[in-house]
């Protein structure tokens, strides 16, 4: 076959140049497919939601709360274990199989702090921890509160009769 | 009953921030950011505590509910104070999160040694 000894050569060791490298490397990367993740995210995600509903369920059984006053402590639990588990480095593995499944639950939230307090400690408390913990939650926070703005701004200006309740 | 529309609900939204990451090759945190105002949004139509009491944890505990609960506390100061209450409630209901994420992030690099 002179096709394929003709790539065996073009891909030799000496020669090789960084856009070979990057199509032998893509050839021999893990194929993950779109549905795969999906079905990984799901249930991943989908158990994490069952873990804080088991908490939410605990709380208003053993303190005797509704719904909306346990909703608080048991995200605090999810993020302390969630802190926890980043601790450790477990998180982290979770979260190469689970991608969204474990980003977009809040303990992804608190993942991505702890993980930059963690990392950025040798550079010392307040350059380090202090300032790179927001690094990627500050996006969350900042896009959260300007459309929460927004939103509260229509509806002083449009009322709030009836169409909300709260 | 509950717990099973939790995982499904909960589930589903992960997998729509995980088609937006592989799909639309769309960043964490844009994928983070378009959820949180996804669920700003829906909360200010109405949509969203709809879909907590049905779901429970399910919608509660995906980054979605973060930016329902700010709306959530801003509408109700707004209810209360009037206009001000839009800026000084927007934290009322989620700053246990937010405490409670840099309090224990920052026990956590007091205590632990990173590694690598």
């Amino acid at each position: 076959m002179p096709a394929s000894t003709k790539k065996g050569a073009k891909f030799s060791l000496d020669n090789l140049s960084s856009q070979d490298y990057k199509s032998i490397a893509q050839k021999h990367e893990p194929k993950r497919s779109i549905f795969k993740n999906c079905i990984l995210a799901f249930l991943i995600g989908g158990g994490i939601c069952l873990l804080g509903q088991a908490i939410q369920q605990a709380f208003m059984a053993l303190f005797d709360m509704s719904t909306k006053e346990a909703a608080s402590p048991t995200v605090a639990v999810l993020i302390i274990i969630s802190v926890i588990l980043t601790s450790c480095g477990v998180y982290d593995k979770i979260a190469q199989v689970a991608g969204a499944g474990t980003a977009v639950p809040v303990t992804g939230f608190a993942n991505s702090m702890c993980s930059a307090a963690l990392e950025h400690k040798a550079e010392g408390y307040v350059l380090g921890v202090g300032a790179n913990m927001f690094k990627l939650a500050g996006s969350v926070i900042v896009f959260g509160t300007v459309a929460a703005f927004f939103v509260g701004l229509v509806y002083a200006i449009f009322g709030l009769e009836g169409v909300h309740h709260q | 009953m509950q717990f099973l529309w939790a995982f499904i609900i909960g589930g589903l939204i992960c997998v729509i921030g995980q088609i937006m990451m592989d799909a639309f090759k769309l960043t964490p945190a844009h994928t983070m950011s378009t959820l949180v105002v996804a669920g700003a949004v829906a909360d200010g139509f109405g949509l969203y505590d709809p879909l907590v009491k049905f779901a429970g944890a399910g919608a509660s505990v995906p980054i979605t509910s973060f930016g329902s609960s700010l709306v959530h506390g801003a509408l109700s100061e707004l209810q209360r104070d009037g206009w001000v209450g839009i800026v000084t409630g927007i934290f009322e209901v989620t700053s246990a999160g937010i405490s409670a994420a840099i309090i224990f992030s920052f026990l956590a690099a007091l205590i632990v040694r990173p590694r690598g």
